[in-house]
Formats: C-alpha cells, sequence, structure tokens
C-alpha cells in the first residue's frame, strides 16, 4: 500500500491561499469532468437558447416591431444573451443543492478544505460554461443575420458586461442553492427565471408595454445589461427617455455590483449557518 | 482514562434546535482501535453528536476531543484525521469511482501521482476495480456505500466516523458493509459507528453506548448490557395449559426468582444464574411432577429488552413517535 503522509495544513497565508487555487482546480477539472460525462445535458443546455432564437427570431420575428426601427434579430440577440445569463441562476442552484443533498458538501466540509475553494470552484466551472454558451449563441447569430456594427473592442466589452452580470447572478444561485434544498423548490425557481427573463427589454420594447409593465421592464436589472451590450454591439432599439434608460451604462455596472453586494454576504452567512 | 488512549473525548456537549434539546450534557470516551456503537432510537441525539464530532456543527456548550485535537479549535487537523460517512453515500455520481477517489484524494494534497495510486489500492480493496471506469450512479447500493467508504480511507485516517451506515440497504449490502468494517479496525483504527437496530450494534461493536434524549445512559460491551438485566433467562413452554400455575411454582422454588408465566403462549420464563444446573434440575422436576414440556431453551436477553429495562421504551416504538417531529439532520 501506498504509505502516504499526511500534509502540514498551511498556516501562513500565502501557502492558504495556495491550497485553496489547488483545491478549486481539482474542482474546476471536476466540473469539465461532469460535461464530459454527460454531453447529452451540455447539448440540452445549449439548445434550449438556440431554439429561443429560432422561435422569436423566426416565427414572431416577422411581427415585431423594434423601437426606433431596425431589424428584430439584431435587436433579439442581445436579449437572448442576457436572458441565457439569467437561466444561470438555475444551473448553479442545481449544482449546490445536488451536492448539499447527496452529502458531497458535507463530506468537502468535513476535510481540510476551506469553503472559498467549493466556492471558487464552483465560480470558475460555470463562469467557462457561461462563456461557452455566449460564444456558440453569438456564433448562432451570425448565422441568422446578426452581427456587432462598431468593431471588436466595443464587441469585447458587451461580451465582458454579459459576464459581468453572469457573475453577479452566480450569487443569487448559490444562495438559492442552499435555501432551497428539495426539487419542488428548485422547479418553482426555474418558472420563476421566465418572467424575470421576459419582463425586460429582452425580447420587446418596454415602451411598447403597458404603463406599469413597461416601468418594472425598464428597471429589470436584466434591461440595463441588455441595453448597454446592444449600444457596444451597434444593435438597435436603443431608444428610451426614461431616466433608467438613459443611464444604461451606467447601470450595467451598478446593478451587478448591487446583487452581488447583497447576495454575497447572504450566501457566506448561510454556508457559515450550516454549521449551527 | 488516559486521553492519549482516547480516540474520543466528549465532556458535557449541548446542542439545541429551537427549543428541543437535541444534546443535553453528552459524555463519552472511545478508546483507540475498537469499533464503537452509539444505539439509540431516532432523535436520541446520535447524528448530531457525530456532526459534533466530525467538525460539521459547533455544540452550543461542552468539549469534544478526536485523535487528541478539540473539534472546534483545531478542526483542520481533527479533519486530516477522520474519515465520515453520512446518512447518503457521498460520492459524486456523475463522476466514476476512480474519478470520485483520484479527485477526493487531490483534495487531501496527497499530490495527483499519489491520488492515482491511492485509487487504485483502494478499488482493490474494496472490489470495486472492475467498475471503476463506471459512472457511480449505475452502482448497486452497497457499492456506492463502498465507494464512499474507500473515499473515507484514503488518508488512513485513525477514527472513522458511520453514521447509520446500512440504512436502506438490502441484506446483502448490509452484509456486504459488516464485513468492511470488520476489516477495518484490523490496523489500530478506530470505527464510531451510530445504529438503530439492535442487531448491528451486537454483530459489529466490541463498545456500547445506549443514547437516549441527548446522553448516554449506559455504556458497556453487548455482554455486560444483557448482563443488566440480570443474566440468561430460562424458558419452558407447556404441552396442557392448566399445567402452567403448577410449573410456575415449581420453577419458582427451584430457582429462588419470580417467574412471569405467559398464558397465551403457554410460556413459563425466569432469570437463571447457573444455566446448566437450572436447565437439568427443572427437565427433571417437571417430568417428575408429570408436567409435559414442549420445549426448554435458555437465551440471553436481547439489547431491545435492556434499552427496554433501562428507557422505559423500546427503540421501534420510539422510532414511530419521532417520525412525527421535525429533526434537524
Amino acid at each position: 500500500m501506498t504509505a502516504i503522509t499526511t500534509p502540514e495544513v498551511p498556516t501562513n497565508p500565502i501557502a492558504k491561499l495556495g491550497w485553496v487555487l489547488a483545491d478549486s482546480w481539482t474542482l474546476t477539472l471536476r466540473g469539465l469532468s461532469h460535461w464530459a460525462r454527460n454531453p447529452t445535458q451540455v447539448l440540452a443546455g445549449l439548445a434550449f437558447p438556440i431554439l429561443m432564437v429560432l422561435l422569436f427570431g423566426g416565427i414572431f420575428g416577422s411581427g415585431m416591431q423594434v423601437e426606433g426601427g431596425g431589424d428584430y434579430m439584431d435587436y433579439l440577440m442581445p436579449g437572448m444573451f442576457v436572458m441565457s445569463m439569467a437561466f444561470g441562476i438555475g444551473e448553479t442552484m442545481a449544482g449546490v443543492t445536488a451536492d448539499a443533498s447527496k452529502g458531497v458538501t458535507d463530506r468537502f466540509r468535513s476535510m481540510p478544505m476551506s469553503a472559498g475553494s467549493v466556492v471558487l470552484g464552483q465560480s470558475i466551472v460555470n463562469m467557462l460554461y457561461s462563456s461557452v454558451v455566449l460564444v456558440i449563441l453569438m456564433g448562432c447569430g451570425v448565422i441568422a443575420g446578426w452581427s456587432w456594427q462598431d468593431g471588436f473592442a466595443p464587441a469585447l466589452g458587451g461580451f465582458a458586461l454579459l459576464l459581468l452580470l453572469r457573475f453577479a447572478l452566480l450569487w443569487v444561485g448559490i444562495y438559492l442553492g442552499l435555501v432551497i434544498t428539495s426539487p419542488e423548490g428548485a422547479s418553482a425557481v426555474y418558472t420563476l427565471l421566465f418572467p424575470l427573463g421576459i419582463v425586460a427589454n429582452t425580447f420587446a420594447s418596454p415602451e411598447m408595454m403597458p404603463g406599469w409593465l413597461g416601468t418594472i421592464a425598464e428597471w429589470n436589472p436584466l434591461s440595463s445589461t441588455a441595453h448597454a451590450t446592444r449600444e457596444l454591439f451597434g444593435n438597435p432599439g436603443v431608444g428610451g427617455t426614461s431616466w433608467i434608460a438613459e443611464n444604461a451604462m451606467l447601470m450595467s455596472f451598478v446593478w451587478p455590483l448591487l446583487i452581488f453586494l447583497v447576495f454575497f454576504p447572504l450566501a457566506v452567512r448561510k454556508y457559515r449557518a450550516l454549521s449551527r | 482514562m488516559a486521553d492519549a488512549e482516547l480516540a474520543v473525548r466528549t465532556e458535557a456537549l449541548r446542542k439545541k434546535y429551537g427549543d428541543k434539546e437535541a444534546l443535553s450534557g453528552f459524555d463519552l470516551e472511545v478508546p483507540r482501535g475498537v469499533v464503537y456503537g452509539l444505539l439509540g432510537p431516532n432523535g436520541a441525539g446520535k447524528t448530531t453528536a457525530i456532526r459534533v464530532l466530525s467538525t460539521l456543527l459547533k455544540a452550543d456548550g461542552g468539549t469534544a476531543r478526536v485523535a487528541g485535537f478539540d473539534v472546534s479549535a483545531q478542526a483542520a487537523q481533527v479533519r486530516q484525521r477522520i474519515g465520515l460517512l453520512g446518512q447518503h453515500a457521498a460520492v459524486d455520481e456523475d463522476l466514476s469511482g476512480r474519478q470520485n477517489l483520484v479527485m477526493f484524494g487531490r483534495l487531501y494534497h496527497i499530490g495527483k501521482r499519489n491520488a492515482q495510486r491511492r485509487a487504485d489500492e483502494l478499488l482493490e480493496r474494496f472490489s470495486l476495480t472492475e467498475a471503476g471506469n463506471k459512472p457511480a450512479k449505475q452502482y448497486s447500493g452497497g457499492m456506492r456505500r463502498r465507494l464512499d467508504l474507500a473515499a473515507s480511507l484514503i488518508l488512513a485516517p485513525g477514527v472513522l466516523f458511520l453514521d447509520e451506515p446500512t440504512t436502506g440497504l438490502d441484506p446483502r449490502g448490509r452484509n456486504d458493509v459488516w464485513e468492511s468494517v470488520r476489516g477495518l479496525v484490523a490496523d489500530g483504527r478506530t470505527v464510531l459507528l451510530t445504529t438503530q437496530y439492535l442487531e448491528e450494534a451486537d454483530q459489529l461493536a466490541d463498545m456500547i453506548s445506549l443514547i437516549d434524549g441527548g446522553r448516554v445512559v449506559r455504556t458497556g460491551t453487548p455482554d455486560q448490557l444483557k448482563n443488566h438485566l440480570g443474566g440468561d433467562r430460562i424458558e419452558v413452554v407447556l404441552r396442557r395449559p392448566h399445567d402452567l400455575e403448577p410449573a410456575g411454582r415449581i420453577i419458582g422454588s427451584l430457582l429462588g426468582a419470580a417467574p412471569d408465566v405467559d398464558r397465551d403462549n403457554r410460556r413459563v420464563g425466569a432469570v437463571v444464574k447457573d444455566r446448566v444446573a437450572a436447565l437439568t434440575s427443572v427437565a427433571r422436576t417437571l417430568d417428575e411432577n408429570g408436567i409435559e414440556a414442549e420445549d426448554i431453551a435458555l437465551r440471553r436477553p436481547t439489547l431491545d429488552e435492556v434499552f427496554l429495562s433501562l428507557t422505559g421504551h423500546g427503540t421501534a416504538v420510539s422510532a414511530e413517535s419521532r417520525d412525527k417531529e421535525v429533526t434537524p439532520s
């Protein structure tokens, strides 16, 4: 039998960080193995936004008008990008809930690894997945006739804004995953993600909605990111005279920051409460 | 006992969930190198105790040391020296058995090469080599438990906690786990397991503590606990119901103990001191008096009877009443 010496638990901050990074990498590899083991699940996850593009762009697209003129497909794609970021909440939540319910979270907690490593590993895997989703969606958009108009650098900025939103929503997912432990609760959250994604400027301009609904849609954090990315991609439909619409670029930073500031401490507190 | 000889020592552990006291002054001393059973009904505090000892839960009061380290002040040191098997097999079902073991090995920081070598050894030891590359979700309950056990043994921990290791397994899976547990103490390891099955504690444990209401009510070897009831019993089943009373009188005077008479089963029982002498004298005297016995047997009391006499309720009854309460796991 291999003689294994019990490694010293690091005491200085640099060595501690080394363990955290090593553990995060191990957990990232774990996430990648999940993809390799369940390719159909990954493909199904990718198929959903692609179907949405075909459905909304192809079927409803001809009947849709873009506020201020322009092609509906050009308007729709940034909305789809934002929506797929929002659906990431469900993906993060499912991962956290599965680990907790199968006792894997308890095993991690009974091992000499920090809570930070578990979360960092989860973040890396989720962000990687969302990046892949975005790239594939963009590819599909290009095939369907969408493109960015103002050059590569602003487009890259739009890409980064989308990932910023995803990063903020990650903490919503982790928090919900720790709070909601039953499969029924999890599917309720999935159902709520639809109105969150649709009552926004993702598919239609809030100006065309009834007054109160339009206001809710405009103040939906997803709208600010969608609006800002439309500006960066040079896509149409960036009108709007309300304060929130005019300050979309600013708000596309403020909203994710606010979400992070609320849900990061909530998630940390919930994780710590596991030992109470 | 000196601390150095103890794998686990707790003093006056307390833990409350809302109004419910899960641990109310829990004192335990587990010597090194034994299988130690915590036996008690659901809700007695067994799982809470294991969760405190494995650093998953903070106690409200009292102290606990595992392998010589304090569970709250030296949690990291404790975590390197324990293995935990919870009520579910805590493995990543999407990964193969081998991938699981390599992942956990790397998380213990034994290095990639060592993690791979250790994974292969453990697969071999738990007869999982063949299934090593299959995803764990295709494993049977018993196989999954063995994988879980293998993952707990990566660092060769000195103390292993098993929380109801066979709950939900079929008889074959149960035997499987029992075999593995017996092998664990061979190299000087301490196993602390909880169970609500008397048979399991009787089969596996060298020492047993009976747990009720969040504290230890009695500790001993299975034999000591059974002797607590006054040793062995003789039981005579009679052919004719009207012989019950004379037989009761004869057995009572022969053994100097009050017999209990079970009319429905035509059975007379009493506690005996000297097994063989009691058996022969009872058989002979009944025969001399023309009383026909259908069956005469000596038997040891079961742990269930011990539990009942100590707590006033059996394990099965309390399990049923407990299902109605909400218990934090």
